[in-house]
């Protein structure tokens, strides 16, 4: 491990803060994207099965 | 072929879809080589001492927060102007990623600023402008989330970035006039092309700049699809419930 | 558009809205600031150019809701929109009449406030002059957030979160004339900055606030 010297606490507190807000956002968006994705895909086959029903 | 044919929502999918594993393996590759490189593998600074590591997070993440909101103006004139849906769902897409760099610049900022300048926060022009951009990111937001009706919230938003880009620019200058700071000039001036930090220091930093840009892209087309598949699915559900 | 002025005005006044409203909230802030602050004469005197110019804001804020909101929930708006008279005027007007109901009377017992607040004396002219050429700036971009908020359920929320931030330059340069003032320094540059910020925001805003109330009116 590599030595920070006294302000080893600063430099490690704004690598995590920043890394897990960064990666909050990223974790958030790709949660969003497939719960969307799900749901779209749901809809459209919900519809599909709909319109084959009715011909 | 023309720029304009990608504003075709299925276009834009099938483009977008082929790009963002490209661009997320090449941000998470610049990212964690800028990253690492700059956490392990540089000198301290004599002055500075092992404070300057926060450089790598903090001068992306600020260029960031400033570039987003010029991505943001763009699509919303692209929007105002040639009605591309995708244009202003890019904007809305982008809005939380620009708030998110805004906020890890200020908060590194305020770790950086407590021991080299014994205070967490100053009221510094630099810093100020940061804080007002933030809240520029909040109201659009707000905003975007306030309006019911999705075109009408496009084109609100649209103007609003339009009028908070002039705002935010006199509000720049204003609190230049009205406070010197304790911040330093830029370390990366690209006007003049000379730069005011050593190789040691600058190589891994460009590699992480690189690498933040590159993520944004990323984010912002996988923020981009779902919003437009938010939108089909939102237009689904109400034409089944016109047909029902 | 002279009518449509003095409709408003009429309007304001006998709802009594924001004419009186606006005013009592400024004296009630410049009331509880020495409470908050302590009663020290120096103190209040150092931070009175500050207190004065955010309580104008502030009090600038609450009656922005009303210059579109109850012509908007009548009708009165989309008959406006469509009249012969361009909406970039009508904004103007109804700006100028926020300003005439809101602004104005701030200005006026602004030098009173000061009194209470133990502002240098030199400053009063400086005081005076700041809000009266800064306050019509407040006016035209508040009535910017309220023609982008109008229709909206939680507009009066949303209206403080867009506007403040766009209040910020005027702020700035309005607490900066009186501050200077009172410290005996030349005052007459921050001045001409906020008289150019009035000039450009009034030549501009009636034009986004308009832009900002046919894509509301389309949409509702």
């Amino acid at each position: 491990m590599i030595d920070l010297g006294k302000y080893a606490a600063d430099v490690v507190l704004a690598y995590c803060i920043s890394l897990g807000l960064i990666l909050g956002l990223i974790g958030l968006s790709i949660y969003r994207a497939k719960r969307m994705k799900a749901d779209l895909a749901a809809a459209e086959a919900r519809i599909e099965a709909r319109q084959n029903n009715g011909t | 072929m023309s720029l304009w044919e990608y504003a075709n929502p299925r276009k834009f999918m099938a483009l977008s879809g082929k790009l963002l594993p490209w661009t997320a393996v090449g941000a998470a590759l610049l990212c964690c080589v800028g990253l690492i490189w700059g956490f392990f593998f540089t000198p301290d600074d004599f002055r500075m001492g092992s404070t300057v590591k926060i450089i790598y997070i903090h001068v992306p993440s600020a260029m960031m927060a400033i570039n987003v909101w010029v991505m943001m103006l763009v699509t919303s004139l692209i929007w105002l102007i040639r009605r591309h849906h995708v244009s202003a769902l890019a904007a809305k897409a982008a809005a939380p990623i620009g708030m998110v760099m805004t906020l890890v610049a200020l908060a590194t900022g305020a770790i950086w600023g407590n021991p080299m300048w014994g205070t967490y926060w100053a009221w510094d022009p630099r810093l100020t402008s940061f804080l007002i951009l933030f809240l520029f990111y909040l109201g659009y937001m707000a905003l975007w989330e306030a309006v019911e009706d999705k075109d009408t919230a496009a084109d609100l938003t649209s103007v609003m970035c339009l009028v908070g880009s002039v705002f935010a620019l006199l509000s720049r200058y204003a609190t230049r006039f009205w406070n010197q700071g304790l911040h330093q000039g830029t370390s990366v001036p690209v006007a003049t092309g000379e730069r005011t930090v050593d190789d040691v220091f600058f190589i891994p930093l460009a590699i992480s700049m690189v690498g933040f840009a590159v993520l944004f892209v990323a984010l912002v087309l996988l923020r981009t699809r779902t919003e437009v598949r938010a939108r089909r699915l939102a237009v689904l559900n109400a034409r089944e419930r016109m047909s029902a | 558009m002279k009518a449509l002025l003095l409709r408003d005005l009429r309007l304001a006044i006998r709802a009594g809205g924001g004419f009186g409203l606006g005013l009592a909230f400024f004296l009630i802030l410049a009331t509880l600031i020495p409470f908050g602050v302590g009663p020290q004469p120096d103190v209040l005197a150092s931070i009175a150019p500050g207190v004065l110019w955010v309580g104008a804001l502030l009090s600038c804020l609450l009656s922005l809701e009303r210059i579109f909101a109850l012509d908007f929930e009548d009708g009165a708006l989309d008959l406006m929109a469509s009249s012969p008279l361009p909406l970039e005027g009508i904004v103007a007007v109804k700006s100028l009449a926020h300003w005439l109901t809101t602004g104005l009377p701030l200005v006026v017992a602004a030098p009173l406030l000061g009194l209470m607040l133990n502002l240098p004396s030199q400053s009063y002219g400086w005081l005076l002059m700041s809000l009266l050429i800064g306050t019509p700036a407040l006016s035209v971009i508040g009535a910017f957030g309220a023609a982008i908020t109008v229709g909206l359920k939680r507009g009066g929320l949303l209206i403080s979160l867009l506007v403040l931030p766009l209040y910020v330059p005027t702020l700035i340069f309005g607490a900066d004339v009186v501050r200077r003032a009172g410290q005996g320094l030349d005052a007459s540059v921050p001045a001409f900055m906020l008289a150019g910020l009035t000039l450009g925001a009034v030549a501009i805003m009636p034009f986004a606030s308009a832009a900002a109330l046919r894509a509301g009116l389309k949409g509702s």
